[in-house]
């Protein structure tokens, strides 16, 4: 369990979160919803120790984020942040095994070869293994960083907006690979998500965070409808239902 | 592979170094050349690693610690020691001990002026770089000022500790350089895999369980060390250091630093040693071989410079 007591950070005179206080289940897919701006990005890199808060503090299994030390943390949670550039010229396979980094401290053994390989063939990227990552399309490497956070074998994984560089098929097949996650190796996956309808579909919870607040804590069917959905974006949106799951439309 | 071909150019490099063109006496020519080869690749070794370390934490390959300016920073702190203290009360010191002291006192004001650059904020590259040729101006403007106001005969010491060459390696500074350099070497080689994690970014390497912070003020720990000892030795140099990192990483053709740095060393070695020789023996020392090298490095720095942004 991920618990979060009166987090706040304010750069100068802006808040971006504002006493947020959380609990993130120990299993399932826990989705961070709402717009631009709410804080949702900065509230996930607090709980990840990349940004250190300006007041609060975060539990990761009674574990102080800030106090508690890197390496023993990196084996219980990891992060993956959006736009990953970097820097070295690297293989998909050499960036996976950075990954177990946490539990070979750089010597990888037999059993981290294992973890790579899985999490390689996990998100269908063996025929990619010795392709360099610049020479990949923005999903091919959006997976190859997945890849690496899962060979990470971490309880708790956050994702900041996974489905940023796909298009439609790969978006849709990475929601399905992060289902699949949750369920097949139990565990809690957090992720920032822009589309709605990915977390209706796929969330088991759900958290709606407007101006650094959190506005809404609960399931899919608390957020989808009309009237709660207009007070978070500001906007009119349509819930429909298709084939048993409600849906938003807001193209009209 | 690469590495291998890399160590029999420098071992060519010393040995031509060592050998040619001796006239006389063996017994005197030996120890005489050893001592200056020993500065020659304590120096390469120095300015290489320095180099590849702060292009991993920076995340770049163009800025070093000499265009951002550190050496500047080593000059001004050597200005200020005569410019307060006077000559006179300097030279009782023991060099050693005035070395040691300066360089920890480089530490200390380069780590204020890193952690201030680099880790207190979230900075955007373009900026940190502004803001280091801004610091190493004024540290050099600053030098300048203290220079014109000072004694003509405290001027002329200081000049003789500042424009040291390749040719007068400080021969007293070689035995404590070489200790540090070996205590340096130590860390960094207990460092190789986690500076691999941290070139990968900030971020990635918090997330991979990097003491970010500690290991970062570390690294910039051992670069001004290391800055000190090449600039103790011969003086500033500005683009040695990013030709030979630029030219290792090419040459290995990885990024990882079990790589990349002795290959950068060796780079150093053999510019160094090697154009030594061919400077004594083929020119004569017609000219000085810190101006070929600048020049070639200069031109390394612009072509770098280009190709970042055409891309």
């Amino acid at each position: 369990m991920i618990d979060i007591h009166n987090l706040t950070k304010t750069y100068d005179d802006a808040t971006v979160v504002d006493d947020v206080s959380l609990s993130l289940p120990e299993s399932g897919i826990t989705a961070i919803v709402g717009p631009n701006g709410a804080g949702k990005s900065t509230l996930l890199s607090m709980i990840a120790r990349l940004i250190a808060p300006t007041s609060g503090r975060v539990l990761v299994d009674g574990l102080d984020v800030q106090e508690t030390p890197g390496a023993v943390l990196a084996k219980r949670l990891a992060i993956l942040k959006q736009n990953n550039q970097v820097g070295m010229r690297l293989t998909v396979s050499e960036l996976v095994a950075f990954g177990r980094f946490p539990h070979s401290g750089g010597r990888p053994t037999v059993e981290d070869e294992r973890h790579i390989g899985e999490a390689i063939s996990y998100l269908g990227l063996d025929a990619l293994r010795g392709r360099f990552l610049d020479e990949l399309s923005g999903g091919q490497r959006q997976r190859a960083f997945v890849a690496m956070v899962l060979a990470q074998d971490t309880k708790y994984v956050l994702l900041d907006e996974p489905l940023n560089s796909l298009d439609m098929k790969h978006a849709a097949a990475m929601m399905k690979l992060l289902r699949r996650t949750a369920d097949d190796l139990k565990k809690s996956i957090t992720v920032v998500i822009h589309d709605i309808n990915f977390a209706s579909i796929y969330a088991d919870h759900v958290v709606a965070m407007r101006d650094g607040r959190v506005v809404l804590q609960g399931e899919a069917g608390d957020l989808m409808q009309e009237a709660v959905l207009e007070d978070i974006y500001d906007t009119v949106v349509q819930v429909r239902e298709v084939e048993g799951h409600l849906l938003g439309l807001h193209y009209l | 592979m690469a590495l291998v071909v890399l160590a029999f150019g420098a071992i060519a490099a010393a040995l031509a170094f060592m050998t040619i063109g001796v006239k006389g006496n063996w017994d005197f020519v030996l120890p005489f050349r050893s001592a200056k080869l020993l500065g020659l690749v304590l120096v390469a070794y120095a300015v290489a690693t320095a180099t590849v370390l702060f292009q991993t934490v920076t995340q770049n390959r163009i800025l070093t610690p000499a265009v951002m300016g550190f050496d500047s920073l080593y000059v001004a702190l050597q200005t200020a020691l005569v410019f307060f203290l006077g000559t006179r009360d300097l030279a009782s010191v023991d060099m050693r001990l005035r070395f040691v002291l300066e360089t920890l006192l480089m530490v200390g004001m380069s780590m204020a002026l890193f952690y201030w650059l680099f880790l207190s904020r979230q900075r955007s590259l373009h900026l940190v770089v502004l803001a280091g040729v801004v610091c190493g101006v004024f540290f050099r403007s600053l030098a300048h000022m203290m220079q014109r106001i000072l004694d003509p005969n405290e001027f002329i010491a200081l000049q003789d500790m500042l424009f040291a060459s390749f040719n007068s390696i400080d021969q007293q500074l070689l035995a404590v350089s070489a200790v540090i350099v070996l205590a340096t070497a130590f860390v960094s080689r207990r460092l190789l895999t986690k500076l691999d994690v941290l070139a990968l970014g900030r971020d990635v390497a918090i997330n991979l369980g990097i003491d970010y912070q500690r290991v970062v003020l570390l690294l910039f720990a051992m670069i001004a060390v290391l800055v000190s000892v090449s600039t103790a030795l011969v003086g500033p140099i500005t683009f040695f250091g990013l030709l030979v990192a630029n030219l290792a990483y090419q040459a290995v053709g990885t990024d990882r630093h079990k790589y990349t740095l002795p290959a950068a060393t060796l780079l150093a070695i053999i510019a160094l040693v090697g154009g030594q020789t061919v400077l004594e023996r083929v020119f004569g020392f017609d000219t000085a071989l810190s101006i070929i090298i600048e020049f070639t490095g200069g031109i390394a720095f612009m072509l770098l410079l280009y190709r970042n942004l055409r891309r």
